[in-house]
């Protein structure tokens, strides 16, 4: 296995820090931060424990201020209560408040899909959706993905095909991609994955490795089962 | 993100009475127009009124053979639908031509019908645009027109294209649409949802106030009918419509018996071509009656600056589709 480069960090000043920084705790929670912390989870379980020993949020004591209200969110398992405001978005919620910052803003209007998570098991924008609106939904971030410290095979494809070089799209991308390849409306061909996954934008351009990926991870699951 | 008072309509009733208390108040279904556009500062409601759970979430076949989709139906499961796929082949085609994946499991059925248009100068929220500041003018008629602005069914107010493939499929099928408000029910044809800009182009459709849309019922299927969906545009995904055909046809050997024909991406609303069906029915299927009955659609067409190629295009979205639908041959 290789590491995916350092150069695009944000805590990376110069190419000599990278190999130290590579092994130092910022860079840890920057992997950990895009997402793809749970690629390491086979020798650093901490890492894909964190997002499960955060504890839930609980507002159910504060005054609700004007133009808020009370709602519960149910995310990787774990239910929420949260004083909101009608304007609060799923998205923005699920960052700012929960601090679940796997989920990336990119375009914020539905264009880019770096926030894509899934609703019950759909794979939808959370920047197009209030977070009132997801009361009594199944939410699942990337964050929530793998299951005891085991990746779900899209993260172990995209880490052994070098699937991204920035990362930021890469939650994004694996969200979509986890939903597709269990759908069965959805072609196992390239061209189809190609479509399917044409609402998620890598500006990187890793799009042939991500292909790679997906289909490599569709194989395993389907040799498993 | 200007405030917002969310609530969530616990049926259609309360739904309709909650958004008759403002009139800045707004249905939210899918919400992928909607928060886009509140974001943009370009939709201003105060209060937005939650409908997407509400119960009109599936498809049913009515004794009379014709197909009533609930509003709140995703575009995904409406694309996936078994009697959509197996009996409106058209309409499924349109849908998943559309958008993106996940876009397309938010987006309901009314919200695509209510889906407002793409034009640049439309969502800039500075230029000058009588959809969002009427009386202001028309940017787009002599700015950028080349790619989401319409040649048939323009204005001096307004030519910007309808922008959904879902509603060219539903045009070409015939459809009803119905709406509940707080005087009862009705239903409005499909093709006279839609408004043309005319002196009015922020009138966009015809519900009158509060009214919500319930159901879209498609006409029953014609008969032994083949039909297609062909979208042409700038990139082979997630991108609207230069130009597409949804074409539905009843043959009988090498004669047509039926023909429908409806346009994207050129029209300023989703736009039928009845002369040109009417020019098919009875014809063999060769590339020339294609050619003329494509020629009749587009006869009234009128280019801006940037857009006369979608012209011939539309032409071509016409024949090619009508020769694969009819024949399995490419023009």
């Amino acid at each position: 296995m290789t590491e995916p480069t350092g150069k695009n960090s944000p805590d990376s000043d110069s190419p000599g820090q990278l190999l130290t920084e590579l092994t130092t705790p910022s860079r840890r929670h920057f992997l950990r931060t895009i997402g793809i912390s749970g690629m390491a989870a086979a020798t650093a379980p901490v890492w894909a424990q964190a997002a499960q020993l955060e504890a839930p949020v609980d507002d159910s004591e504060k005054p609700l201020a004007k133009g808020e209200q009370r709602i519960t969110l149910k995310v990787n398992g774990q239910p929420h209560t949260l004083n909101v405001p009608g304007n609060a978005v799923l998205l923005d919620v699920l960052r700012d408040r929960l601090k679940l910052t796997g989920t990336k803003k990119g375009c914020d209007h539905g264009q880019c899909g770096a926030c894509t998570l899934h609703i019950n098991g759909i794979a939808v924008n959370s920047c197009l959706s209030l977070a009132a609106m997801h009361q009594g939904d199944e939410i699942t971030t990337i964050e929530g993905l793998e299951h005891d410290g085991q990746l779900h095979p899209i993260q172990e494809a995209f880490w052994a095909h070098d699937a991204f070089q920035c990362g930021y799209c890469t939650s994004g991308q694996m969200m979509t991609a986890a939903a597709i390849i269990k759908d069965p409306n959805i072609g196992a061909d390239d061209a189809s994955v190609r479509e399917a996954m044409s609402g998620n934008i890598c500006r990187c351009g890793a799009y042939k490795n991500i292909l790679a990926a997906v289909q490599d991870a569709r194989s395993k699951i389907q040799g498993a089962s | 993100m200007r405030a917002l008072e969310y609530t969530r309509a616990t049926s259609t009733e309360q739904a309709i009475s909650t958004h008759a208390r403002t009139e800045a108040t707004a249905f939210l279904a899918g919400g992928t127009t909607l928060l886009d556009l509140v974001k943009l500062d370009i939709m201003q409601p105060d209060r937005v009124v939650d409908v997407h759970t509400l119960a009109l979430n599936q498809v049913e076949t009515l004794s009379d053979g014709r197909t009533r989709i609930g509003a709140m139906v995703t575009n995904t499961q409406l694309a996936h639908h078994p009697r959509i796929r197996e009996q409106y082949a058209v309409l499924s085609q349109a849908l998943l031509s559309g958008a993106t994946t996940q876009l397309r499991n938010k987006a309901t059925t009314a919200g695509n019908v209510m889906q407002r248009v793409r034009c640049n100068y439309f969502r800039d929220g500075v230029s000058a645009c009588n959809k969002r500041v009427p009386g202001s003018g028309c940017a787009a008629i002599g700015g950028h027109n080349r790619s989401v602005h319409a040649v048939l069914g323009t204005s001096d107010q307004c030519i910007a294209t309808h922008p959904s493939d879902m509603c060219v499929a539903m045009a070409a099928i015939g459809a009803t649409v119905e709406v509940q408000g707080p005087s009862g029910k009705r239903e409005i044809d499909f093709l006279d949802f839609h408004l043309l800009p005319g002196s009015t182009p922020w009138k966009e459709h015809a519900l009158g106030p509060d009214e919500l849309i319930t159901h879209l019922t498609l006409n029953a299927p014609l008969g032994n009918s083949k039909s297609g969906y062909l979208k042409l545009r700038d990139r082979a995904s997630y991108q609207f419509a230069l130009a597409s055909s949804a074409v539905i046809l009843v043959m009988d050997g090498q004669v047509i018996r039926e023909a429908r024909i409806a346009l994207g991406g050129v029209g300023t609303k989703p736009w039928r071509a009845l002369e040109a069906e009417r020019a098919l029915r009875g014809a063999t299927a060769t590339p020339e009656h294609f050619a003329k009955a494509a020629a009749i659609a587009l006869q009234g067409a009128k280019p801006y600056a940037h857009n006369a190629y979608k012209i011939p295009l539309a032409k071509q979205a016409i024949v090619r589709n009508l020769m694969v639908t009819g024949t399995g041959a490419i023009a």
